[in-house]
């Protein structure tokens, strides 16, 4: 559990934020340029000092920590990488394990590991240098960087911003599986809210230094919210709204039988909206199963939006 | 008039031994200098016009002027050879340390790196291409310097030159004109080797060797 609460001085660049990341949580920070979020993110591991309040870290407040050990107990991964170019890419990911001094073995086994879990196999990427990486696979050393020391705790800031927008998605949904599976508690900034629907669990809408919203996404775009968050939302409002939705949402309203003479396509009862429904228009599918258990539901797309709570309303 | 080989590379020596011996202690000063520099970049722009006008001043001036303070002899010409090759060093390392990548010292402070190992570890070597490129330019420049150091009866090539000049004789000024400008052109490529030799191929530019 970690907890945090400030407020920043004369310029108010922070006005008192007050709020708490759970552990293995996934705490998007979203907002306009200079609201404030990446502040936000650098008081936790204290390249920022509020000039009130307290930052907690697992109930520790981190202006009592000595600030080395702290950040070496926190994953930071930044847009622009950061990445040491005069080192290789197996030089790179140790930093941290060499900081803490672990033994050479065991730093050259847990970088085999890290680049292996990042996609990029060490008998290939281990000993290029970040100028010879692409800009995907540049980030992907960033995250296993962050990682090395097995922190329990990570902070991306726009990490993705710089890339384009199919390696974007890619990675966006391997680091979701990533700290899913790690049970990681990761803090990422961002501006893009396709983003932020598919990796949080709770989004922190940040305006002019203060948090207006901190929901799930599927309550953030569903539930009622003020003229901010719908310009922030933009002309996508629908396919974000889909994309906050599952088809489990939708199984009361299908039926046991396959429509007849349709061509369908089976997605699991996780699978969100607007994948299902675009893959099912991809590949020229008229009825969508919906699998809960071993159990297969049946739905046609034309019957599906009288099913969606207050779809047309707004 | 012939002069022996070994009063040569007498000569020679003495005359690399005055331009390594003052660019060494340059190096010893210019690179910390830089260093706080970066630290306190108000003082940059003072510190480096300082050294730029000590650049400017003619070097057989500056070495005349070192004579009432300092006598004849190898100090003066070690001062004055010192003070030249100065300010390519304090304004590459300043240029060189001040233009790191903001995000990779940012990424080395976010994991933990103390401001000691940010410097050694991230800094130092990535504007090391930068600082060896005006360690090359000094020794270069130091090298011609000295041969206006046999002037203060400093010894150097340049004693063969003077002396060549003053009777007339080709051979004795191409017996210290030629070894000099070997000497140059020796250690610049010296030091290039040097550069391929000790800056990461990951900031060297093109494919790897």
């Amino acid at each position: 559990m970690h907890d945090v609460s400030r407020s920043l001085g004369s310029q108010q660049i922070l006005r008192h934020l007050d709020f708490e990341v759970g552990l293995g949580e996934f705490f998007v920070i979203i907002g306009a340029s200079g609201c404030g979020k990446s502040t936000t993110l650098r008081l936790i591991n204290r390249l920022i000092e509020p000039t009130g309040g307290r930052v907690e870290v697992m109930g520790r407040d981190v202006s009592t920590m000595d600030v080395t050990s702290l950040r070496r107990g926190i994953g930071y991964v930044i847009q622009e990488t950061g990445l040491f170019a005069h080192w290789t890419v197996r030089q790179n990911v140790s930093v941290v394990p060499r900081l803490l001094g672990w033994p050479k073995a065991r730093i050259a086994e847990r970088v085999e590991e890290l680049l292996e879990i990042v996609g990029l196999p060490m008998a290939e990427y281990g000993e290029r240098f970040p100028r010879e990486l692409s800009g995907g696979q540049r980030q992907r050393v960033g995250i296993a960087r962050a990682l090395a020391a097995d922190p329990p705790i990570v902070l991306f800031d726009e990490p993705f911003g710089a890339l384009d927008p199919v390696t974007r998605e890619h990675l966006e949904i391997e680091i979701r599986n990533l700290q899913r599976r790690l049970n990681k508690t990761m803090v990422w900034v961002t501006h893009n809210m396709f983003e932020a629907v598919r990796l949080a669990d709770r989004i922190g809408v940040m305006h002019e230094g203060e948090f207006i919203r901190i929901q799930s996404p599927y309550a953030l775009m569903n539930e009622e919210h003020g003229p901010f968050v719908h310009s922030l939302l933009g002309p996508h409002r629908f396919q974000l709204r889909l994309m906050t939705m599952t088809l489990a949402h939708l199984s009361e309203a299908a039926k046991l039988d396959k429509p007849e003479g349709s061509q369908g396509i089976v997605f699991d009862e996780t699978t969100n909206l607007w994948d299902a429904l675009s893959i099912s228009d991809d590949k020229g599918a008229d009825s969508i199963g919906i699998r809960h258990g071993d159990a297969v539901r049946w739905l046609r797309p034309r019957d599906l939006w009288s099913h969606i709570p207050g779809l047309y309303a707004a | 008039m012939l002069l022996d080989g070994w009063q040569i590379a007498f000569e020679t020596g003495h005359h690399l031994l005055l331009t390594l011996v003052s660019v060494t202690i340059a190096v010893l000063v210019g690179v910390p200098l830089g260093m706080f520099l970066v630290r306190e970049p108000f003082l940059a722009g003072p510190v480096v016009g300082v050294a730029g006008i000590i650049q400017t001043i003619p070097s057989l001036a500056l070495l005349g002027l070192l004579v009432p303070l300092l006598g004849v002899g190898d100090k003066p010409a070690i001062v004055a050879l010192f003070l030249y090759a100065l300010l390519p060093i304090v304004r590459n390392s300043y240029v060189g340390l001040s233009n790191v990548d903001r995000a990779t010292i940012e990424a080395a402070r976010g994991m933990g790196m103390t401001e000691a190992q940010t410097l050694r570890h991230v800094s130092l070597p990535q504007a090391l291409p930068i600082i060896l490129a005006g360690v090359r330019t000094s020794v270069v420049w130091s090298v011609g310097v000295a041969t206006l150091a046999a002037l203060l009866g400093a010894g150097g090539l340049g004693t063969f030159i003077f002396r060549g000049i003053a009777m007339v004789d080709a051979a004795v000024i191409c017996s210290g004109a030629i070894p000099a400008s070997i000497l140059a052109v020796t250690l610049d490529l010296l030091l290039a080797w040097l550069e391929r030799r000790l800056v990461s191929l990951g900031l060297q530019p093109g494919p790897r060797r």
